[in-house]
């Protein structure tokens, strides 16, 4: 096991108790709109966090290469670049690479090498596997196998920005201002059982998949240990990443519909069960007995995104805040209703989900799922 | 940073509180009180958190924006009017004075309040007062106008928390789960249907009785007269009371 502990914890803790923050901001008709606004939200919220991480995932982002694979990675050494380069040669066509550019941010330091990469399967051998499967494959050798590596993101025109500091400083240090997209999470870090380390920030990502967390998966150990038989390794040592995998493992290879994925991850009680239509209560049953292993313990309020879409969900008994704001076709998700109206003073709606309910932001364009019989999903679609 | 006050006219300290950090802004607060300003208001205010805490003079502040948590905490004598929703912790631990909310307000307004009042117009979200208490002439108060999410009155110990459900259909049900659940102490007035599995186990209901109606009724006119209803209207409706079944659930549990 690499030591970490070096990278950075400017505080030197062992433990920490406090709250993140999460925001989340969508336009629902797909526009592209730069993050100011997003990073002047999570700044408001500075002191939920303590400056041990930060970070953002934006979707929309890299339209030039809209179908190549994004690779975000973060090195800790030269060593682990020239190793981790060698191996995208071998498994990868690569159509365009840089370093990400930064600038001296005086509250960010000793920030280790962050490159990315727009990558290409062609006539790469696929092993019968799908493009998406053969990248979650290279992801995790990249991560577990390689030195001093880690994927921060590997989707399509979206990528994944984030590092040990507050999260407006890491937007400054990753001139986040020059970016535009329809979808930006974001987060502010207060490490709790966890190492404060580049890695360890949020946003945590897998494909298009993107989750910034506010609270502590208790259940971790299980869903870590169930995601291994699926081949997905976690590598970075914090709660939120089984988040990720989960929901890539539920949503592409289980072929579930979101709305399904939120009552895996923060199912009713069975005493609420009970009091279901039979037939839902049979669904209910099925998914509680199926994905047990998956079931998301302790408190937690995320935004999960991927492309087109912007999803919130909290613990059943909502033990972290989550508000949820919209204006037009703009969807806002927040820990704390102010920082949306910082933002957005005159709001449409501005309400609080019930825990457990899954609030879901799609494209408009995009057809919407609806399950049959489960009528406390709130779908906040745009009219 | 430096809070902007801005003019002091008819007595009324107009403070600009965009941009000001809480501590700097819970400063003005705390010298404008000392210096006999009894009005005062706060405008651009975006997650300042803990606003009037402390303050003990009978100082009326209307707050226009979004108050940060803890709304209030420790206060013990002003009046706060938001101009808008409230945060988590509303009103924690408070001793005395009024909170009224022309809004909703999140989770654990009222938590551990030992005196005064607060107002919500609209609904609140979990475990609104949880582990308020009473101590003999000091009983707070929380009344909500609109529904409530789950906990509400959690290991509630004493104070008075009116449920009024005015956001319901006509027989509409609340759909709060584990209502009052380590209820210990204090009332809970409440309007709008529930379901018996609603409550926690420590939980009974009753009717109302005449005194249940006096204090019933003394609240809901001065929630009406805050947000414009009309209290007559209001009190027609049936409410329940519900009530611990036992004031030392787990007195058996610490005797051996």
């Amino acid at each position: 096991m690499r030591d970490i502990r070096q990278i950075n914890n400017a505080n030197n803790d062992d433990k920490v108790i406090d709250a993140c923050s999460i925001f989340g901001a969508m336009d629902r008709s797909g526009g592209a709109f730069s993050g100011e606004s997003v990073i002047k939200a999570i700044a408001n919220m500075h002191d939920r966090g303590n400056g041990l991480g930060g970070g953002f995932a934006i979707y929309g982002l890299y339209p030039e290469y809209a179908d190549h694979y994004a690779f975000h990675i973060m090195y800790l050494s030269q060593q682990g670049k020239q190793e981790t380069e060698a191996f995208l040669r071998d498994n990868f066509e690569t159509i365009a690479c840089e370093e990400v550019p930064t600038r001296p941010t005086p509250r960010v330091t000793n920030p280790p090498l962050v490159w990315r990469y727009f990558l290409d399967i062609n006539g790469c051998k696929l092993e019968n596997q799908s493009e998406d499967d053969y990248i979650v494959d290279r992801v995790m050798k990249i991560n577990t196998c390689l030195g001093d590596s880690f994927v921060f993101s590997s989707g399509k025109n979206m990528a994944v920005f984030k590092g040990v500091g507050y999260p407006e400083d890491i937007a400054d240090f990753f001139c986040l201002e020059q970016y535009k997209g329809y979808i930006w999470t974001a987060h502010g870090r207060f490490p709790t059982n966890t190492q404060g380390w580049w890695g360890g920030a949020h946003p945590f990502s897998l494909l298009d998949w993107t989750v910034v967390h506010n609270g502590e998966i208790s259940s971790y150990g299980i869903n870590r240990r169930y995601l291994e038989q699926f081949g997905y390794h976690c590598a970075l040592q914090t709660d939120t990443e089984v988040v990720a995998y989960a929901v890539d493992l539920l949503v592409r290879k289980h072929k579930l519909p979101i709305e399904i994925v939120a009552k895996i991850l923060a199912p009713p009680f069975w005493s609420d069960i009970e009091r279901l239509p039979p037939q839902e209560r049979k669904l209910m049953q099925a998914l509680r007995q199926t994905y047990g292993s998956l079931l998301m313990n302790g408190p937690f309020a995320v935004i999960i995104a991927n492309n087109g879409e912007m999803i919130g969900l909290t613990d059943r008994i909502r033990l972290r805040p989550l508000v949820v704001g919209e204006k037009g076709d703009m969807l806002y998700l927040s820990s704390e209703e102010s920082a949306i109206r910082l933002i957005e003073p005159e709001l449409d709606r501005a309400w609080i989900p019930t825990g457990g309910e899954a609030v879901i932001g799609r494209l408009k364009e995009e057809p919407c799922f609806k399950v049959a019989g489960v009528d406390t999903i709130t779908t906040a679609e745009a009219v | 940073m430096n809070s902007k006050m801005k003019e002091k006219s008819n007595s009324v300290v107009k403070i600009d509180a965009g941009g000001v950090y809480y501590k700097q802004l819970n400063i003005s607060l705390r010298e404008a009180t000392s210096n006999g300003t009894r009005k005062i208001e706060l405008y651009n205010v975006h997650g300042q958190r803990y606003i009037g805490t402390d303050l003990d003079k009978p100082v009326e502040i209307q707050i226009f924006g979004t108050p940060g948590n803890d709304l209030g905490v420790f206060m013990n004598g002003p009046r706060i009017t938001v101009r808008g929703n409230a945060q988590d912790g509303c009103g924690n631990t408070m001793n005395d004075g009024e909170i009224i909310v022309h809004g909703h307000a999140g989770d654990t307004i009222g938590l551990s309040a030992r005196g005064g009042k607060i107002f919500v117009r609209e609904d609140v979200g979990y475990r609104a007062g949880i582990h308020m208490k009473e101590y003999q002439d000091k009983k707070p108060v929380l009344v909500i106008g609109g529904t409530a999410q789950d906990f509400l009155g959690e290991y509630m110990a004493g104070g008075v928390l009116i449920l009024l459900g005015l956001n319901l259909s006509e027989g509409g049900y609340h759909k709060a789960k584990f209502i009052g659940t380590g209820m210990h102490g204090g009332v809970i007035y409440l309007r709008g249907n529930i379901e018996e599995h609603q409550l926690g186990r420590e939980v009974g209901i009753a009717e109302l009785d005449e005194n249940d109606r006096r204090i019933l009724k003394r609240y809901v006119t001065e929630f009406a007269g805050h947000f414009g209803y009309d209290a007559e209207v209001i009190l027609r409706s049936r409410f329940i009371k519900l009530f611990p079944c036992w004031l030392r659930p787990y007195s058996r549990l610490y005797a051996y």
